[in-house]
């Protein structure tokens, strides 16, 4: 394979800066569907009716495990390289250069957090939502209709420990996206110095939406199920 | 002023170094750091031992020579300065302070503080210039520039060479200086006719030499004695996708 995507540099950041995009749009997208749970759980439940194991949504699935998983493998060849780069020696004495963001040096560690708690998230939800009725079953191992989206986020964050681990979860996400959703458009070349401000303003912006959206469902449903439809 | 030197002592690329500990007393404010290390060397070689390898040549900060990592920071603590301009007042009376070579795969060490950054010059010799017949000098005014373009141009013309860049990158990512030289002649009507072929080969390079790859932390642009900043690897990261998507 001779292609500039996988042998070089440039070519390997392309790949990561798109897929990174195209997990930002998604998460975007997701974030704005878990609010409705917020608003209307029946609405909620209606779009997981809708989404369900249908082809698009199936479809749907298998891009994105496919995205999450290239720009998980390049993340790490990349980082990999990046440390045989750095050399065996390492300094004695650093500091935190001026203008540097913390995230930007710890983008893999981010990431692992980020994987472990999609990890997670997947068992918590999608293996009794999607994967249910992916198996032809109507109920799932606690007893909901696979579309009863609702019912699984009450069940889930009445456990103090699942809101502490999804707020971690979310807490590394953001970290990641203050980074990543400048450093994206400064890998394809679509920056400059008017630019930076801006953009690293707007990567501040969307990754406090999406933050805060997460989070406003797991601690809406944890501390008021009323506001939810709970009782 | 009295300062305590925490210096990288290393025979040859194959030794394994260590840090040696100095003394150097009655020292000027007004001493330039390299003078300083010229005054520790001129006392080594009285007590008969051997001195500390360093690089230097112009000491005005334009020749790019010099290097150093004086307390976790590549040319030391000024900002926009290269370690041959920078003073003893800038540091504490009485202060320890520690000295490295540059630390990066691609720049292994020679001696001491001297460090072999000849990845940069084969960089350079893979697209860093404009082939031109040479004869007799043209006319000034023969091909106009708008001066946004020239001023663009000579910012990233103005990169010495150092290696502050690499060395300053958790990545070891040479981007910053392969992009000011890309950048400085993409700008300029007489360096664009060879700018696509110019980035793949000097990005190829790179690549092959070992150095790592960017994560946009801009530590590099912090560190740079010339303030060079990432909008060229923007420009490189343009001028190379264009390039390979044209292919
Ligand atoms: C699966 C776990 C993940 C890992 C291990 C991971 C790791 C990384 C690493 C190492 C980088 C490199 C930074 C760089 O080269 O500049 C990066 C960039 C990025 N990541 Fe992730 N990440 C993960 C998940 C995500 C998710 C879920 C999103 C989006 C919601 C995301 C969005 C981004 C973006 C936008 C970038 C910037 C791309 C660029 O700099 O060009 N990542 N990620
Ligand atoms: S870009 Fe700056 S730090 Fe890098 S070699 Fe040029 S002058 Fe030195
Ligand atoms: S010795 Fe020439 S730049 Fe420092």
């Amino acid at each position: 394979m001779s292609c500039f995507l996988s042998n070089s540099s440039l070519g390997k950041k392309l790949v990561m800066s798109v897929t990174g995009c195209f997990l930002v749009l998604f998460i975007l997208f997701h974030m704005s569907m878990n609010v409705t749970a917020i608003i209307s759980p029946e609405g909620y439940n209606a779009i997981c009716e809708f989404l369900g194991a249908n082809w698009y949504a199936l479809a749907g699935t298998v891009v994105l495990a496919a995205g999450v998983l290239i720009h998980f493998i390049y993340a790490i060849i990349l980082t990999l390289r990046n440390y045989k780069a750095r050399g065996s020696q390492r300094y004695a004495v650093t500091v935190q250069e001026e203008g540097v963001a913390w995230a930007s040096k710890n983008m893999l560690v981010l990431g692992f957090i980020v994987l472990a708690g999609l990890l997670l998230h997947l068992f918590n939800f999608w293996s009794k939502m999607q994967l249910v009725e992916i198996m032809g079953q109507h109920t799932n191992s606690l007893g909901y209709s696979p579309a009863d989206g609702a019912a699984l986020i009450r069940y889930t964050f009445s456990q103090w420990y699942y809101v502490v681990i999804y707020l971690v979860w979310f807490a590394a996400l953001w970290f990641h996206l203050t980074h990543g959703v400048w450093s994206m458009f400064q890998s394809v070349g679509w920056a400059n110095d008017t630019w930076y401000p801006r953009l690293k303003c707007i990567a501040n912006i969307v990754a406090t939406i999406i933050f805060l959206g997460f989070a406003a469902v797991v601690l809406v449903y944890f501390f008021c199920p009323c506001i939810a439809g709970a009782c | 002023m009295n300062f305590t030197l925490k210096i990288w002592r290393q025979k040859d690329a194959k030794s394994k170094g260590a840090f040696e500990t100095y003394k150097v007393e009655n020292i000027s404010a007004d001493t330039s750091f390299l003078e300083m290390l010229d005054i520790l060397n001129n006392d080594l070689v009285h007590q008969g031992k051997e001195p500390v390898a360093f690089d230097h040549d112009c000491r005005e900060g334009i020749c790019g020579m010099c290097s150093l990592h004086i307390d976790g920071q590549a040319h030391g603590p000024s900002k926009g300065a290269t370690t041959c301009q920078i003073y003893m007042r800038k540091f504490k009376d009485g202060a320890t302070i520690t000295i490295e070579p540059w630390r990066s795969a691609a720049f292994p060490v020679i001696k001491d503080l001297v460090v072999n950054r000849s990845a940069y010059d084969q960089i350079l010799q893979a697209g860093g210039f404009i082939s031109v017949r040479t004869n007799s000098v043209p006319d000034a005014n023969a091909i106009p520039i708008p001066k946004k373009d020239a001023d663009e141009s000579m910012d990233a013309a103005a990169c010495i060479g150092c290696g502050a860049c690499a060395a300053t990158c958790k990545n070891g990512s040479a981007m910053l200086f392969v992009a000011a030289r890309v950048s400085s002649l993409a700008k300029l009507p007489q360096g664009r006719v060879e700018a696509t072929r110019r980035a793949k080969a000097m990005v190829a390079k790179m690549d092959e030499l070992g150095f790592g790859n960017c994560t946009n932390t801009g530590a590099c642009q912090a560190e740079c004695p010339k303030q060079i900043s990432i909008t060229h690897i923007a420009r490189l990261n343009r001028e190379f996708l264009s390039a390979k998507f044209k292919d």
